[in-house]
């Protein structure tokens, strides 16, 4: 079976003109890497890193300046037309669906654009708008949508044709977390029903803690990481944090095993413990809490993406 | 699960266009919703189309004879030229949407459909609003040719034709050269409608009071002269001057040839800037 | 670089940077602006000589002064019928603007009239200038005229951007204004004679014209500026201006304070 998506020293460059000075900038740098069918893989990077650019490439929206790339064994550039029947994207920032018709018009007309079959498109859209709980808004116009009704229907659109890849940039952002969480859950169904193969650029490394079997950090154009998401976390000590609220004042608490202390805030009512995700969990640091004293109110938070590349980038550099 | 049949291969003429008849039609059913603006737009058409007659008709008022023309003559040249305009206008004229799709990279979206990109800007609306004016550009044909003393044979009938067929492609190839050039001209869309909406005025004109800078231009480059000027020339049965005469009339096809020549290459150009490739 | 100096060197260099779009839109501009006098020189020269190289006062160096100097004031009189006040008043953005110690009619009115001053220069010297190098013109030899067509063109400048006001105030009447505004663009460059000059216009049509403020904006300062109208005539085409100025100024005015109170009891 061929790989789904297979570079080899994929580079792209840029002329920017800055003043009366011209530089070339590498918006990607001899990049390497083969996705099978059936794979989920996060793409994730620091803004401007080099991710749409790579996305571009793979699409044939780009021609890269060195390098080979072959996205469903066809060249993207040359066979693009070909390529579109057998890859789906969802933009975050840029909709594929016609602004003013109601929605289900447009998963009609994409039907049309991809010669599909009429009773079968007629199938394909009514699991689609089942599973995505679409039905009571086909009828309203796109640009009355709220966010999370709108990136529900650009994923519906992405996947009409039934592609074997799925391109994903940055699809949660902005979403509210029942939605982020409905939203993945679909994407695993598709992936076990299906095959498909996901490629998924986010922010969110709960997207990537979820959705994803394999890692691909890009840093300043070149792959500073490739392999699963455990592996990442061991390489650069990701850490994740506890927030306590406290029902009264308290002192620092130093001595929860597996935490480093963070800070406290209102003398103590709130405090921020840090801790490994490889070897604790965020119910056993509660529990260490709770022994000391009483705790009124929790939240956790997530590893930040750019410290998690920084970092992966500072330990590529040792 | 089944996979979706796709067509392949061997599809019918019909099939072919499903996907473009699907976009246009999606088009004409939002047009219709916003029903008050588009008879607003209709109207304004209409009404700008008499003003731009009107001003034609003053010149006349003044003078009996423009350019070897009386106005009832040159009523034909403008019919021709403003229908065949409208009725590009209508099918092309919102290529000049390129650069909002540039700026807000939604070109990027036509790019993952199975169909060339280009066809798809072309079918990406339909300017229906548009039809008041094609109507006003028939009526003033009808009228001219009524009112002109024109000696029919099957010949002239076909001219005519012809005429009305290449001129609607000749303005059609200025608005894809127009969109094609936006990949170079960020926001330079008044240099390219000097050529396009410069281009209709010019073709309303008796060529023969051109100088020899706009000759150049639009009489061969941009071909406008051979869109009504000429054809109304053989159909009225006047000669024409020396650089034009009225036999090039049937030379209109070739016109909207060269034309469309020259509006696929900046085209490809243009897209080929686009995508980066060609280093 | 010294530390002092090093920010202004940025600023400039990014006025600079700017410069160069602003360029590309003024080229495309000067293009547009040539291509049609270009070929309005080619029609109007060639009714001119048909009539015997007088027409009502034109010879081919009056009109070609009246055809590049239109050409030239596209750039700083209204006609399209678009304001960003009417944006304004139709997302109800209007209401802080009533909030403000100054007056809004005065206030929108001195900054359109201040953005089509500015504009004349990219667009009005260029224009003049290609038309009276490459196919000629002629322009008064005395100062008088280009006084009082300087005037004559800043009242201009003012009727336009005072009537582009009023019809950007129907809005806090009717929601969908557009209507007003489509007419407004395709009669005022006709009826301000940017096709043809209205000296041109049989009677009535001129009668008609004569009875919008459209001619007082742009044809009134060409007549004034290229020599065509002069002594008395001049001044009473002035005269008439002044009066569409006081006109407009009155309707505005009186159309924003009904629209202020219209607001106010709607609860802004």
């Amino acid at each position: 079976m061929n790989p789904i998506i297979e570079t080899r020293g994929l580079t792209r460059e840029f002329t920017v003109r800055a003043g009366l000075r011209r530089t070339r900038l590498r918006a990607v740098d001899a990049l390497t890497f083969t996705v099978e069918a059936g794979e989920a893989v996060g793409y994730i990077g620091a803004n401007g890193a080099g991710k749409s650019t790579t996305i571009k490439m793979l699409t044939g929206i780009l021609v890269p300046t060195a390098g080979d790339v072959l996205t469903c064994g066809l060249r993207p550039v040359q066979d693009r037309r070909r390529l579109a029947r057998h890859v789906g994207v969802v933009f975050g920032q840029r909709s594929q669906l016609w602004w003013d018709l109601p929605v289900g018009e447009s998963f009609g007309i994409l039907a049309a654009i991809h010669r599909l079959d009429r009773a079968a498109a007629r199938a394909r859209t009514d699991e689609l708008v089942d599973r995505l709980e679409m039905g009571a808004y086909l009828s309203t116009p796109v640009r009355q949508l709220s966010l999370g009704q709108r990136m529900r229907a650009e994923i519906a659109a992405a996947l009409l044709h039934s592609p074997r890849l799925v391109i994903l940039d940055e699809p949660t952002i902005g979403l509210d977390v029942l939605s982020k969480q409905r939203l993945r859950e679909f994407l695993i169904e598709e992936r076990t029903a299906h095959g498909t193969t996901l490629l998924l650029t986010t922010h969110d490394m709960g997207d990537v803690a979820r959705l994803c079997d394999r890692v691909l950090v890009i840093d300043h154009g070149k792959l500073a990481y490739d392999g699963t998401l455990d592996g990442l976390s061991r390489r650069v000590g990701v850490e994740r944090v506890l927030v306590v609220d406290l029902t009264a004042p308290t002192p620092d608490l130093l001595d929860i095993p597996g935490t480093t202390h963070l800070g406290s805030e209102a003398g103590g009512l709130q405090q921020r413990l840090a801790f490994d995700a490889e070897h604790t969990t965020a119910a056993q640091v509660l529990t260490a809490v709770n022994q000391r004293v009483e705790v009124r109110d929790l939240s956790v938070e997530e590893p930040d993406i750019e410290d998690v590349v920084r970092r992966v980038y500072a330990g590529s550099r040792r | 699960m089944a996979e979706p049949v796709v067509h392949q291969g061997s599809v019918g003429p019909v099939t072919r266009l499903a996907p473009y008849r699907a976009v246009l039609a999606a088009r004409v059913r939002a047009q219709r919703s916003y029903r008050s603006n588009f008879l607003i737009d209709l109207g304004s058409s209409l009404l700008v189309g008499f003003v731009e007659l009107a001003e034609v008709w003053i010149l006349f008022h003044n003078v009996h004879v423009l350019g070897g023309f009386t106005f009832v003559q040159i009523l034909l040249v403008f019919g021709i030229a403003d229908f065949s305009f409208a009725l590009a206008d209508l099918f092309f004229g919102h290529c000049d949407n390129l650069p909002t799709y540039l700026r807000a990279g939604t070109l990027d979206v036509f790019y993952l459909r199975p169909q060339p990109v280009l066809m798809q800007l072309i079918t990406s609306e339909i300017s229906l609003r548009r039809l008041s004016r094609a109507g006003l550009g028939v009526g003033s044909i009808v009228i001219a040719l009524a009112l002109n003393d024109i000696d029919w044979s099957a010949a002239r009938v076909a001219l005519l034709v012809l005429a009305l067929v290449s001129a609607t492609a000749t303005f059609a190839a200025l608005f894809v050269w127009a969109a094609g050039l936006q990949f170079f001209l960020v926001s330079g869309a008044e240099l390219t409608n000097a050529f396009v909406y410069g281009g209709r005025y010019a073709a309303t004109q008796p060529a023969a009071v051109w100088s020899r800078p706009i000759k150049v231009v639009f009489g061969f480059l941009f071909p406008m002269a051979f869109t009504a000027y000429l054809p109304a020339l053989e159909l009225l049965g006047l000669p024409g001057p020396q650089w034009l005469p009225a036999g090039l009339a049937w030379c209109t096809p070739l016109a909207a040839l060269w034309s469309w020549g020259m509006a696929l290459g900046t085209w490809r150009v243009g897209m080929r800037h686009y995508q980066g490739g060609g280093g | 670089m010294s530390p002092n100096l090093l920010p202004y060197w940025k600023l400039f260099v990014a006025g600079f940077r700017q410069q160069s779009t602003y360029r590309l839109a003024a080229f495309g501009g000067l293009v547009a602006n040539a291509t049609f006098g270009f070929l309005k020189v080619a029609v109007l020269f060639a009714t001119v000589r048909a009539a015997g190289g007088q027409l009502h006062g034109y010879d081919l160096g009056v009109m070609s002064s009246y055809i590049w100097i239109s050409q030239g004031l596209l750039g700083s009189i209204n006609l399209s019928g678009r304001t960003d006040l009417a944006d304004r008043i139709k997302d109800g953005a209007v209401a802080v603007d009533f909030l403000r110690p100054i007056d809004v009619q005065a206030a929108n009115v001195a900054t359109e009239v201040g953005k089509a001053v500015f504009a004349l220069v990219p667009r009005g010297i260029p224009s003049v200038a290609l038309g009276a190098i490459v196919v000629g013109m002629s322009l008064p030899s005395t100062p008088a005229p280009y006084l009082l067509g300087a005037l004559s063109l800043l009242v201009g400048i003012t009727v336009s951007a005072a009537t582009a006001y009023i019809v950007a105030t129907v809005g806090f009447w009717l929601i969908e204004s557009r209507g007003v505004q489509v007419l407004y663009m395709v009669v005022s460059g006709f009826l301000a004679g940017l096709f043809v000059p209205i000296a041109l216009f049989p009677g009535w049509l001129s009668a008609i014209a004569a009875a919008t403020p459209f001619p007082s904006m742009m044809m009134y300062p060409i007549d004034v500026i290229s020599g065509r109208v002069v002594g008395l005539a001049a001044l009473g085409l002035f005269a008439a201006q002044l009066g569409w100025l006081a006109v407009t100024g009155l309707i505005g005015h009186a159309l924003t304070r009904a629209g202020r109170r219209k607001l106010e009891i709607q609860g802004g």
